[in-house]
């Protein structure tokens, strides 16, 4: 179908484009920006007139649960959630039960979003079988099966031995390798180890339990020459190494969960178990390092570390509650206020949200160029909305920021083409 | 940004008065002042020969011992039973959670049969908060002991215990010794002592067993006994669990002993008036020689008596407040 998106201003990052415009879409793809191609007939027409037109969200991890746990989530359930919050790509981490570490899995992941048809769902294959830390999973069938990139979670690999051997055969291949650091001795506990779990009596997880992990990764990623990506990075040193890697030219990059540039540790206070998140929500010091880390480019996306839960999942005391926000639908929302705060112009924002983690992917997403799916977000920057458990499209409305009013909503999310979410 | 809630507001009433009471965090010194003059006044009752009260006459009082205890436990009991209450012991350490059961589950299934207190200990900090909060916001929670996080009515009795021994607070040094990371009771009397204006709070003890940025608590940190000692009225020592041997933080009990069990040679620091409490049970010869214990500078055994009497004062305030609440609630909405 032909589309035409008028009036609205249109951002792209990957092509440094600002200007209110039109675009043009047909048989699926952007065919035109400003003037409409030779015998162009628009079928359908959107007023993007006031808002903000620019290319789906890639989000670096959000989890699926599906296969495994779908009394929390489920592709059809979040890929709803996904096309709600102007996400068209989404990266999903290997930890369904069964595990992502044979390609029928992978496969079935796949298959699921294609039915779905609300999000293209881009699994992460597991670096060790099962996910255990002693053997190489089948990495180069993984990929073969559609496996984006390849990460051990937050499971750990204890030897340093199997760590560089998996690097070594990632490296071979040249598949991308994403560290979800955690030293997992050091993590066990259930908030930022400072005043504030002191207070409350809450086993700390020092700063320690990701640096002490970031460093040793960074060596070997230094020894093997393998690309790497540190995810949801959540203390101001861990974004410093990285920058310094990075500044001695190794292939790393690293993203954010957007709660950690607006959340901290006192938020835990009061025990409110919506505040739990594994890495825990650092100190303010870290906050204003990770945020200055996003204009120094020492971080270059944002995600939402979505994890959707039942109900009962949070109803327990704090450290018995399970960890993680839902956090899809809330996603571009909670990143604007970035721009409210004057920390990130918006252009700088939306990169960070599309073209960067597009770029860490290697993948042909997050962009408006002519000729690529037309996967586009249309949002209203100047309206207000509250979030509630009862509009929740995700199987989770666990979310601290539910009943709070925020700032800029999603109108129209189309994936190559078709609109898959209208407001 | 995004603002912390107020971790007190729950506590206390419309009226400002106590209708939960799960930490000494937060309450006014009046409050706390109003729970030790109420104690005080039970205090005596217990030396009577009838010595019920009906102010709990026709409710229902519930121990949820999700830890085991004897001493709290019992002196609960006792407090609830000097009150009339009706009262139920349940130890669910070994029955439902075992099972399965979440403690959600639980909790619903005591509120079914009408339950007007819980008397709750649990492992998790939080613990008595989550409960008060989400469960049973219509039920009055006295928190017994929730992981590290509180113990209120044990820092409260130590707080009566130190007032009738040494009157006013204000002048007073006071150190609390041995393992602050792990320890409940050391957080309640650090809020208690700071309220009610004790001239300073040390915390002593070795940097494996304190926690992370105590200092930001408003108390001083010595890792030596000699220095930590120095000019202290009141010694606060805390038990400490064996299990601390395997997990790394001590080599061993009589290093630890050496180093900061409460001995006559260390007890010379501190003023020659100075007296040494310990929330019990002891354990002789790790936190404590015997003859310190046993001797006239010790106040445990006050410490138990005065336990029975601060659990009746907070019982019957806060079965007081949460009644005004529940006739009264449309004010909360204000």
């Amino acid at each position: 179908m032909n589309i035409r998106i008028t009036g609205g201003r249109v951002i792209d990052p990957s092509q440094q484009l600002d200007q209110v415009t039109d675009l043009y879409i047909g048989a699926g793809e952007i065919v035109g920006i400003g003037t409409a191609p030779a015998g162009f007939a628009a079928e359908q027409t959107l007023d993007a007139n006031g808002q903000v037109v620019c290319p789906g969200l890639v989000d670096l991890c959000a989890h699926v649960r599906e296969p495994g746990y779908t009394h929390k989530g489920s592709i059809a359930r979040e890929t709803a959630a996904a096309a709600a919050g102007g996400i068209t790509t989404l990266v999903t981490p290997p930890t369904t039960n069964p595990i992502v570490d044979t390609p029928a899995v992978a496969q079935l992941i796949q298959d699921k979003a294609r039915d779905s048809g609300l999000a293209r769902v881009m699994p992460m294959g597991a670096l060790t079988r099962g996910l255990e830390g002693e053997q190489l999973s089948p990495m180069h069938a993984l990929a073969s099966s559609g496996c984006i990139a390849f990460s051990n979670s937050r499971q750990p690999i204890r030897s340093s031995l199997v760590l560089m051997r998996c690097l070594e055969y990632a490296a071979t291949h040249d598949l991308l390798v994403l560290f979800q650091a955690q030293d997992a001795e050091l993590a066990k506990g259930c908030m930022h180890d400072d005043s504030t779990s002191t207070r409350l009596g809450l086993a700390g997880i020092p700063e320690a339990a990701e640096t002490v992990e970031v460093a040793r990764c960074l060596i070997l990623v230094e020894q093997t020459g393998v690309r790497a990506h540190f995810g949801q990075i959540s203390c101001e040193r861990s974004a410093r190494m990285i920058m310094e890697a990075r500044a001695r030219g190794l292939s790393v990059s690293a993203d954010v969960a957007v709660h950690h540039l607006l959340l901290s540790d006192i938020n835990v206070d009061g025990f409110d178990s919506h505040y739990h998140v594994i890495p825990p929500l650092r100190s303010q010091l870290d906050r204003a390092g990770l945020r200055q880390a996003l204009l120094a480019d020492g971080i270059q996306a944002i995600c939402s570390d979505h994890q959707p839960h039942d109900a009962i999942a949070k109803q327990a005391p704090f450290a018995a509650t399970e960890p993680g926000m839902s956090g899809l639908e809330t996603l571009l929302s909670l990143s604007l206020m970035l721009v409210d705060q004057d920390l990130l112009e918006l252009p700088q924002l939306i990169a960070k949200l599309t073209c960067e983690p597009a770029a860490i992917l290697g993948i042909d997403a997050g962009t408006l160029r002519a000729g690529r799916a037309a996967d586009v977000c249309i949002f209203d920057p100047e309206a207000r909305w509250t979030p509630t458990a009862a509009t929740t499209r995700s199987g989770g409305s666990n979310s601290p920021f539910m009943g709070t009013e925020l700032h800029g909503r999603v109108t129209h999310t189309l994936l190559g083409g078709e609109l898959v979410y209208q407001l | 940004m995004f603002e912390p809630q107020d971790p007190n507001r729950i506590q206390l009433n419309s009226k400002g008065q106590l209708r939960h009471f799960l930490t000494t965090e937060g309450l006014s010194r009046e409050l706390l002042t109003e729970i030790l003059d109420t104690a005080d006044s039970f205090i005596d009752m217990g030396a009577k020969q009838i010595k019920k009260v009906p102010l709990l006459r026709g409710r229902t009082v519930v121990n949820l011992f999700f830890e085991a205890s004897t001493r709290t436990l019992s002196t609960f009991e006792l407090a609830a039973k000097r009150l009339s209450a009706d009262v139920l012991n349940l130890n669910i350490s070994t029955s439902s959670t075992s099972k399965g059961e979440t403690l959600k589950d639980t909790l619903m299934t005591l509120e079914a049969m009408h339950s007007d207190m819980f008397v709750v200990r649990h492992a998790d900090s939080g613990a008595a908060h989550f409960i008060a909060s989400r469960v049973t916001p219509d039920v009055a929670v006295i928190n017994a002991g929730d992981g590290r996080h509180a113990h209120p009515t044990q820092a409260m009795l130590d707080m009566l215990t130190i007032r009738r021994h040494k009157g006013d607070f204000a002048p007073l040094k006071v150190a609390i010794v041995g393992d602050i990371l792990h320890s409940r009771v050391a957080r309640s009397q650090i809020h208690a002592l700071r309220t009610l204006g004790a001239s300073e709070v040390r915390v002593i003890g070795p940097k494996t067993l304190l926690p992370r940025h105590i200092e930001a608590m408003g108390v001083k940190v010595f890792t030596d006994m000699r220095s930590g000692l120095q000019d202290v009225d009141v010694i606060m020592m805390l038990r400490l669990q064996k299990e601390r041997m395997n997990s790394a933080l001590l080599p061993s009990e009589s290093e630890f002993y050496r180093l900061y069990g409460m001995t006559t040679e260390k007890l010379a620091y501190a003023r020659p008036d100075a007296v040494v409490m310990h929330p019990g049970p002891i354990n002789r010869g790790v936190e404590i020689e015997s003859a310190i214990a046993d001797g006239p500078r010790s106040l445990i055994l006050d410490q138990v008596t005065n336990g029975i009497a601060v659990r009746m004062a907070v019982m019957s305030m806060a079965m007081s407040g949460q009644t005004v609440e529940r006739q009264h609630p449309h004010e909360q909405a204000q």
